[in-house]
């Protein structure tokens, strides 16, 4: 199965995932070796079948809407990269004047 | 006395008597740990403070007799599961620097019952690859001999245990990644019925096929810890709303007159002569012991690979999305805009495997791909699922190899990740379809061990455990241990 460098980069940028234009050859070979193994299933009778999402045959469970978490605010912040005023922090999101 | 030599129930017992203390047994397991393990790498992080605290604790609990279930016998953990307070990396950079903030319900329940943890257990990144060569920690060596790999992904918990480290050790298995090491160490690993082992605090690779379990060096070991891991966990909406089962009382019970299948598909395939001889010896043993051997069909086990890594992958492109560099874990240096933030931190975090996984999902989900991939491989996992439904209604349980072959040199693989892949070729199916399999030795090929992997019906680790311990009691492959 054949795949665009165009195609790669889609689905690179779709996956957050910033890939160097040196590394998409061999990538690309790779990934197309991987969805070589795919057209095996095109001979598979499926017409019949529905799909299986789950092993367990079970619906969804539900539980009381209580409160059962305590507040692990601090412990959760110690492990982000980057904390101020007890919120996390990223770069500016939102465009404008500051 | 060589304390590692023991199993796990005459360590319990020696407990029980006082012949030894807990404090004895860690110390010895931390010192071989301290002796051994750098030649093996199994462990990312030893907990020895901790353990030798754990330690202790069970000790003054026996001294007023007032012990629990598994007082004061260590184990390791694989580095999948959340330990309060102890970095949890799951063989990443991306959580290199994680100290998870709750323990999964596995860890809890295991030191309710007064287990000592030893330490985390390296394993491939993620759980992804077969032969733990993907770790960010660096790769970890086969004890029966190190240029060789302990297979993966639960490489440093099947790596430590072959080499008497740790007397038993948590594992996990989404495709394969307790019984394959447990067959390239020479060891008994077993996956249970996906639902039986709660998930909470366990790092999600592919949530509807991952599943913990344990590796140890027999049957009678695993059945003592799994059945104190197993049980519903209301924290994990997919656990089975199940009491614990009962998983050591029927060991002993003969398994005279019970049906062993062999798929025909499988026995079709080319093997390694040594792989089918040591097969066949082990269907002798069983038929010796009074079991029926009745060849079975599975019409469509064939597709279980190219299902799998579909599934698998698009599970995972969705699962890893929370590793954004935000919240925990990996952040890249300096990041100009919040997109460069998310695509550079995910870029440096992850390594080459996690990465070609997450861009094969996100293009089997992808808009004008999810119809022809995803919800046809779906599709096929049912036909697997009803082979095997159908299969159970004539045998208790499958026969096969765990593994094409014994362990392969380190390096071998790594540049085909297709021919890595097919490592897992006869312990995928059990998980596309949720069911009970295991591994035990049955044989070597210079030097090295080989497992044969048996496959129960859903909720039947009884009777695999039954099996696997029968065969045990007539035969010496599980007492093996390397000279390291």
């Amino acid at each position: 199965m054949a795949l665009s460098d165009q195609e790669l980069r889609e689905i690179a940028y779709l996956a957050r995932i910033s890939v160097k234009e040196e590394s998409l050859p061999s990538l690309k070979k790779e990934l197309e070796d991987i969805l070589g193994l795919f057209e095996e299933l095109d001979a598979a009778n499926t017409s019949e079948v529905n799909a299986m999402s789950h092993p367990l045959d079970l619906s969804q469970p539900t539980r009381k809407d209580e409160v059962t978490e305590e507040d692990l605010r601090d412990e959760l912040l110690k492990n982000a990269p980057s904390v101020k005023s007890g919120l996390f922090l990223v770069p500016k999101v939102i465009d404008g004047e500051n | 006395m060589d304390l590692h030599k023991l199993s796990l129930s005459k360590q319990l017992e020696g407990l029980k008597k006082g012949d030894f203390t807990s404090t004895e047994l860690t110390s010895h397991y931390l010192n071989r740990i301290s002796e051994l393990d750098g030649q093996l790498n199994s462990f990312i992080t030893v907990t020895e403070d901790q353990a030798l605290s754990q330690a202790k604790a069970a000790d003054d609990r026996y001294k007023t007799n007032n012990n629990f279930f598994l007082d004061g016998l260590p184990i390791a953990h694989k580095d999948i599961f959340c330990t309060k307070g102890v970095l949890t990396t799951c063989g990443s950079k991306m959580l290199s620097n994680f100290e998870a903030p709750y323990s999964s319900t596995v860890y809890e329940k295991l030191d309710k019952n007064g287990m000592v943890m030893l330490g985390k257990t390296n394993m491939d990144e993620f759980a992804m690859g077969s032969s733990n060569e993907t770790s960010y920690f660096g790769p970890v060596k086969n004890p029966w001999n190190i240029e060789y790999v302990p297979g993966g992904s639960s490489g440093g918990s099947a790596s430590c245990v072959s080499a008497e480290l740790a007397p038993i050790a948590t594992a996990t298995d989404t495709g394969g990644s307790i019984r394959q090491p447990a067959s390239l160490c020479g060891l008994t690993g077993i996956k249970p019925t996906y639902g039986r082992v709660s998930r909470y605090g366990m790092i999600a690779f592919a949530s509807s096929l991952d599943q913990g379990g344990v590796i140890a060096k027999s049957a009678e070991d695993a059945a003592l810890i799994l059945e104190a891991m197993s049980g519903h966990d209301p924290k994990d909406s997919t656990s089975l709303k199940l009491d614990q089962p009962d998983l050591t009382n029927n060991l002993n019970n003969p398994i005279k007159g019970m049906k062993i299948g062999l798929p025909k598909e499988f026995f079709e395939k080319e093997m390694a002569p040594y792989v089918l001889k040591s097969i066949e010896e082990a269907i002798e043993v069983y038929k010796s012991l009074g079991a029926e051997i009745v060849e079975i069909s599975l019409g469509n086990i064939n597709l279980s690979l190219p299902i799998y890594y579909i599934i698998a992958p698009a599970e995972c492109s969705a699962n890893l999305s929370r590793y954004d560099g935000v919240r925990y874990g990996y952040r890249c240096e300096d990041p100009k805009d919040i997109e460069d933030l998310f695509m550079r931190t995910r870029e440096e975090g992850f390594g080459a495997e996690v990465k070609r996984r997450i861009l094969i999902g996100t293009y089997a989900l992808s808009a004008g791909y999810y119809d022809a991939f995803y919800l046809k491989a779906q599709k096929c996992r049912q036909l697997v699922a009803n082979d095997f439904s159908e299969a159970f209604k004539s045998v208790d349980v499958i026969l096969s190899p765990t593994t094409p072959g014994t362990s392969f040199k380190s390096g071998e693989k790594t540049n085909d990740p297709v021919e890595m892949y097919l490592q897992d070729i006869f312990t995928i199916p059990a998980n596309l379809a949720g069911l009970p399999g295991l591994s035990i030795p049955c044989g070597e090929h210079n030097g090295l061990p080989l497992g044969m992997q048996l496959v129960g019906n859903s909720l039947e680790e009884g009777k695999l455990l039954q099996f696997a311990h029968s065969f045990q009691s007539n035969t010496d492959w599980h007492m093996k241990m390397p000279n390291i």
